[in-house]
């Protein structure tokens, strides 16, 4: 087996492309998680997102304003999703399924004039200095923006959570919301604010596919890229840095499978083709396997002030 | 009891209505395993069910349910589809065969018609079209244009029709081209673009300059195009929105003349269970206009290869070609007949990757 033909710098370089759509995704579900809602609508923000974004991207000549209208298109969503069920008290996991289904089908009804056509994609943003570093430099410092923007955001929610004031209430609606009803925190209002970041960031996370990862718009695009981040926020335990580190994994895996194949690999290729997936459940689980990890104690349940 | 009367009467109106209709309306279903917005295999047999549906002006009704998956999903599918009263169902994936029988023993009225499989009953007809005819082209094309020497393979699922892909191409580009070398990445779907992104990508770094899919998105037209020195063929569909490059040609598959054949034997009480494999000469399968990226002389072996074919004057499966292990397959002039490359599990001399079981 002759692997000299796999280049790690552009391999890492891929992974990390691979990557950023699960990672944004799931970063924004697992802040609404930690709220304590569970929103399954995650592929169909992510699938509008990603055609809005698109859609944007071709008649503005700009994949920035196609980021933009798809965070906003994926937050729409997600309104629908938080008036049925925080001033509706609808089903969460119901709704959040419907969700799902509404947004494929709205996707592909706005992308039928999109198939096809070709979009400007992001340029590479080279970081002064950083950038010409050998090795590292192609292989860390030389992306797109959202590559970085999808990093520090995991940064900011993390930095949110563990040290802000309001991460802390956030948290405590997640873990009883009665409790901070009584403390006299607005229950509902701090749900929704979760609910719409978490759909900007899956719409961002859809808009990254069809703009710089595949680059076009095709119907069902997504194929499961939604519920994959889901599964990555449980396995990570609802802790920023483990989904960041299960994304990179996952995405990494499924890149160093490809190349691995590509280069003739002597692995059976079925368990190449599963070894995303396996690597990923067995790793979170591993580092999971000590300390805190449960889920957000209110995770899931409808709130009432009357009640 | 007036009630009662009301809904018996209702009912038998109803019934009549049914009847009077029965002769001239029938339901023709398909089950695809993508949307028919994917570019390339759904596409396809959705605009072939569009213009058999005009063709049959208003006499056939369509209805279509997309993104089944090849599991036990399909057979749940099909089955609602035979309840709502479809006289014929297209399913139009390999992995539905045996969900297609099971549906199809419990509703023997029906008939059914499953795409690229083996197995048929009293009321399953098999159809599918010869596509390794195109990939013989696309080898000629590939192995002619190469520089790296290095073909990149996008390959769905290891099944016989992609196996017998892989070797058409390989061998037709071998004999142009000894040197090539074929880079195979099986991805264990039909459709999942960005994966299929990925996989091209791989290939590239991988040193591949051509790239040949077999799935059916035309997302590794994209990431070809975004590489840049890198062609590709259109699968399944034109993907002519890729021409002239990457794209520089393609397989196309045309089932409207087969689907409105099969309907209209059911409009005429004639339909009998068969097996339809057509390739190039009938054209099920059409080759995809070869853009001006691939030099004349090039381009003109390729048309001829093709008349070949269609003429039926020559086979791209023809001796001396040897098993990968070294053994006979067939001897010098001999041509594999039918059941072999129907059942093919295996490469040919040269390719060095293992196939998946």
């Amino acid at each position: 087996m002759d692997l000299s033909s796999i280049n790690p710098v552009l391999l890492i370089a891929s992974l990390m492309v691979s990557a950023t759509p699960i990672l944004l995704a799931a970063i924004g579900e697992m802040v609404v998680e930690k709220s304590g809602v569970l929103n399954l609508g995650v592929e169909g923000m992510m699938i509008t997102g990603a055609v809005v974004g698109f859609a944007i991207a071709v008649n503005t000549g700009s994949p920035g304003w196609g980021f933009v209208a798809a965070a906003l298109a994926g937050a729409a969503l997600s309104l629908a999703f938080g008036v049925l069920t925080q001033f509706l008290l609808s089903n969460q996991v119901a709704t959040g399924l419907g969700l799902t289904l509404v947004g494929l089908g709205l996707s592909s009804l706005i992308g039928k004039p999109y198939e096809g056509l070709k979009t400007p994609t992001l340029p590479k943003a080279e970081i002064p200095l950083l950038s010409d570093l050998p090795v590292f430099g192609k292989m860390l410092f030389s992306h797109d923006i959202m590559v970085y923007v999808s990093l520090i955001l995991v940064a900011a929610v993390w930095a949110f959570l563990k040290y802000t004031r309001a991460g802390l209430i956030l948290r405590a609606v997640g873990e009883s919301h009665d409790s901070a009803h009584a403390l006299g925190y607005k229950v509902t209002r701090i749900r929704m604010a979760a609910i719409l970041f978490g759909g900007a960031c899956a719409g961002l996370g859809g808009a990254y596919l069809s703009l710089v990862r595949v680059p076009q718009w095709t119907e069902g695009m997504t194929a499961g890229a939604g519920w994959i981040a889901l599964a990555i926020v449980v396995f990570a335990s609802w802790r920023a840095g483990r989904v960041l580190v299960g994304a990179y994994l996952f995405g990494g895996v499924t890149v160093l499978q490809l190349n691995l194949q590509a280069a003739g690999a002597d692995v059976p290729v079925a368990l190449l083709s599963a070894s995303p997936y396996l690597i990923t459940i067995i790793v979170l689980v591993i580092i999971s396997a000590r300390g805190a990890h449960a889920a957000p104690a209110s995770l899931g349940r409808s709130f009432h002030a009357s009640h | 009891m007036k009630r009662r009367t009301l809904l018996a009467s209702a009912a038998i109106a109803l019934s009549l209505g049914t009847a009077a209709f029965a002769q001239e309306e029938i339901t023709a279903g398909f089950i695809y395993i993508g949307p028919p917005g994917d570019g390339g295999w759904t596409y396809e047999h959705d605009q072939a069910r569009q213009k058999m549906e005009a063709h049959f002006e208003g006499k056939v009704k369509t209805v279509y349910q997309e993104n089944v998956p090849e599991s036990a999903d399909a057979e749940r599918a099909i089955t609602q589809m035979a309840l709502g009263g479809a006289d014929i169902i297209f399913t139009t994936s390999f992995g539905y065969m045996d969900p297609t029988l099971a549906v199809a023993e419990k509703f023997p009225n029906v008939k059914f018609e499953h795409a690229t499989g083996y197995k048929r009953a009293d009321n399953v007809s098999t159809y599918s079209a010869r596509f390794y005819e195109g990939r013989a082209v696309q080898g000629h094309i590939a192995g002619k244009m190469t520089k790296t020497n290095k073909i990149g393979y996008i390959a769905s699922v290891p099944i016989p029709e992609v196996i017998r892909g892989i070797n058409s191409a390989y061998l037709h580009a071998k004999k142009v081209n000894p040197d090539v070398e074929f880079s195979i990445i099986w991805l264990y779907t039909w459709f999942d673009p960005a994966k299929e992104a990925d996989a091209a990508r791989a290939l590239i770094e991988n040193g591949a300059d051509v790239i040949l899919q077999h799935t059916d998105s035309t997302a590794p037209q994209a990431a070809a195009q975004e590489a840049g020195n890198v062609i590709t063929f259109g699968q399944a569909s034109d993907m002519a929105e890729y021409a002239p490059l990457p794209r520089v040609s393609s397989i196309i598959d045309n089932w409207t003349p087969y689907y409105i054949d099969r309907v209209q034997a059911v409009l005429d009480g004639t339909w009998t269970s068969t097996d339809t494999w057509d390739g190039i000469s009938t054209g099920m399968v059409g080759i995809g206009e070869i853009t001006d990226a691939v030099p004349a002389d090039v381009k003109a072996e390729a048309l001829a290869l093709k008349d070949a074919m269609a003429a039926g004057e020559y086979h791209p499966f023809t001796g001396p070609i040897n098993k990968q292990d070294g053994s006979v397959w067939l001897a010098e002039g001999e041509v594999a007949d039918d059941g072999s490359l129907a059942g093919m599990n295996f490469y040919v001399e040269g390719i060095t990757a293992e196939v998946p079981n």
